[in-house]
């Protein structure tokens, strides 16, 4: 008697979970994107929906407040993630207007897929790497060079993703100047204590002191507390550029070609420069 | 998770008498389960060929991942065996204030999302941690080490060891214990002669889900443990990583991890639990 009814709360306890899955899955409208506001039946609303490199989801949401003043009748709807998976999707038919891309290659899958011509995309900022170290300083870095100290603990990211690539890039020509040595990358990357998933986790070792030093990007460190960087000059640096296009097959075209040229713009210029990214090189 | 422990005292065939209503009803039902469960798994095995899988084997960082993970899932079993036994008799024969308190704590590691235990450990073991600090202070460092795996693993694995071996020992009879005490018995005697002895199909069982679970450890080793080829890197941390640059070779890890689990868990119930039905 006892038993069968812990056997029947047992099935109504997942009735209900299963249940809860089931809305959980259906309210669930597609990551980050924010859900549009109720429409206003006096003027014809459009939505605009971007595709943004992870990277850009700060900047890019400051410049979604400066386009909503000209273009009140545009809501944006923007999806954040990694480059790589954004292109996928979209080849994939994803119902897009604007792709922003963190490097020029997953721009190109999408070329060549065609939902964007070749002529379109423009490179619409860049991103440096710099060599961030806690402020606390524990191996007491003061130049580039010591990174190759022994002994100091350095995080890199992966070589699976771009910046991590980069750094490596870095490290080979630093190698090539004669004031690093010849054995400068060999030196650093026995240092090298961990290859992080992500430039976000290399950044989380530094800033919770665990790391001497780390490779991130620029934009990274915008409003991160406790960590200090050293830039590294452009003779040496792999500048990543980020290129921008309106889809083909866009249904608001007008609405994208106004966010370009806003992110292309003097003002969305000047925020994307508060939000760490440099200009895009001259044509 | 609890179901299927206590669930294994009645073995299959006593529920197929018991039920003897169609019981093909039932199987149509598990049908969909089934399916959702094995064909992700078919299809994993099925995507490289097995020539291409022995050839992955012999690749350096593929065996380095494997020995990096037995090494340290053994030694994470062995740690939560040593330190969860005290707290598996505990929960089992004794009441006390706070007890469902301990018992859900107990359980805390196995609902918690890993990541949130690799933060935590980086919070008490890093370099600024509350016990970081003091090994710091002797030059000691824990984060980005062999150890700090063993510890990701044996934090998110001891739980499960827990939780069987206290079921286990919670169906000793407490009379026996006390006739082998009035035999003269010591404590320790009592416990390792008798209670374990009794208590081996829910240990044993303990022992392989924490062995499997500290084998697949993934989150809690890569926040932190870091992730450092032949130091750091288990297999499901090459498996991830490897996703983006060379899928083969993650074909190849997650195949073997498949396998070794599937066979531990196997050997562990198939071969030592049957044996033990008049219990």
């Amino acid at each position: 008697m006892f038993k069968s009814w812990i056997e029947k709360q047992k099935t109504l306890t997942f009735a209900v979970l299963a249940l809860l899955l089931l809305v959980a899955s259906c309210t669930q409208n597609g990551g980050t994107a924010p859900t549009a506001p109720e429409q206003s039946p006096v003027e014809e609303r459009t939505t605009l929906t971007v595709y943004a490199a992870a990277s850009l989801t700060d900047a890019f949401g400051k410049l979604a407040e400066t386009y909503k003043v000209n273009n009140s009748n545009v809501d944006v709807v923007f999806s954040f993630a990694g480059s790589n998976q954004l292109a996928a999707q979209i080849n994939q038919g994803a119902p897009v207007d604007v792709f922003a891309s963190a490097n020029l290659s997953q721009m190109e899958n999408v070329v060549a897929e065609g939902r964007i011509d070749a002529d379109a995309p423009r490179v619409f900022v860049t991103n440096r790497l710099v060599l961030a170290y806690p402020e606390a300083n524990p191996a007491g870095i003061t130049t580039l060079a010591d990174l190759a100290l022994p002994g100091t603990l350095i995080v890199l990211a992966a070589e699976e993703v771009p910046v991590g690539r980069y750094s490596l890039e870095f490290l080979d020509k630093a190698t090539a100047d004669p004031t690093f040595g010849s054995s400068f990358k060999e030196d650093v990357l026995a240092n090298v204590v961990s290859y992080e998933e992500n430039v976000r986790a290399v950044l989380n070792k530094v800033s919770l002191g665990e790391a001497d030093a780390g490779i991130v990007y620029l934009s990274d460190l915008v409003g991160v507390e406790g960590v200090s960087y050293l830039e590294i000059p452009d003779s040496l640096n792999s500048v990543a550029e980020y290129p921008i296009a309106a889809l083909n097959d866009s249904k608001n075209a007008e609405a994208a070609a106004a966010f370009i040229n806003l992110v292309i713009g003097a003002e969305g210029q000047a925020i994307l420069g508060e939000y760490g990214f440099g200009p895009a090189p001259a044509p | 998770m609890r179901s299927f422990l206590t669930g294994d005292d009645k073995s299959p065939r006593r529920v197929v008498q018991r039920q003897r209503h169609r019981p093909e009803t039932w199987w149509a039902f598990s049908l969909p389960l089934l399916l959702f469960l094995l064909i992700p798994l078919l299809a994993l095995i099925g995507y490289s060929s097995p020539e291409q899988l022995v050839e992955n084997l012999a690749l350096p960082e593929v065996r380095q991942a494997i020995m990096l993970s037995l090494r340290t899932s053994t030694l994470a079993t062995l740690a939560s065996v040593l330190l969860g036994t005290p707290m598996a008799y505990l929960l089992a024969r004794r009441e006390f204030p706070g007890r469902l308190l301990l018992d859900n704590l107990i359980d805390l590691p196995i609902v918690l999302p890993p990541a949130v235990a690799g933060l935590s450990l980086l919070l008490v073991f890093g370099r600024r941690g509350l016990v970081g600090v003091w090994l710091d202070s002797f030059g000691l460092r824990v984060t980005f080490t062999e150890t700090a795996v063993v510890i990701a693993q044996t934090f998110i694995a001891v739980s499960l060891f827990i939780r069987a071996a206290s079921i286990g020992f919670a169906g000793v009879e407490p009379e026996l214990e006390d006739a082998a005490a009035i035999d003269g018995a010591s404590h320790w005697q009592t416990f390792s002669r008798i209670t374990v002895p009794l208590a081996r199909r829910a240990v044993l069982t303990g022992i392989a889900l924490a062995w499997a679970r500290a084998l697949g450890e993934f989150g809690a080793t890569i926040i932190f443990a870091g992730n450092y080829p032949g130091r750091t890197q288990t297999m499901p941390l090459a498996i991830y990583l490897g996703f983006e640059l060379n899928l083969d070779v993650a074909v190849t890890l997650s195949v073997i991890l498949v396998l070794l689990s599937f066979i531990v868990l196997l050997v562990v119930k198939g071969f030592f639990g049957i044996g033990d039905q008049e219990e």
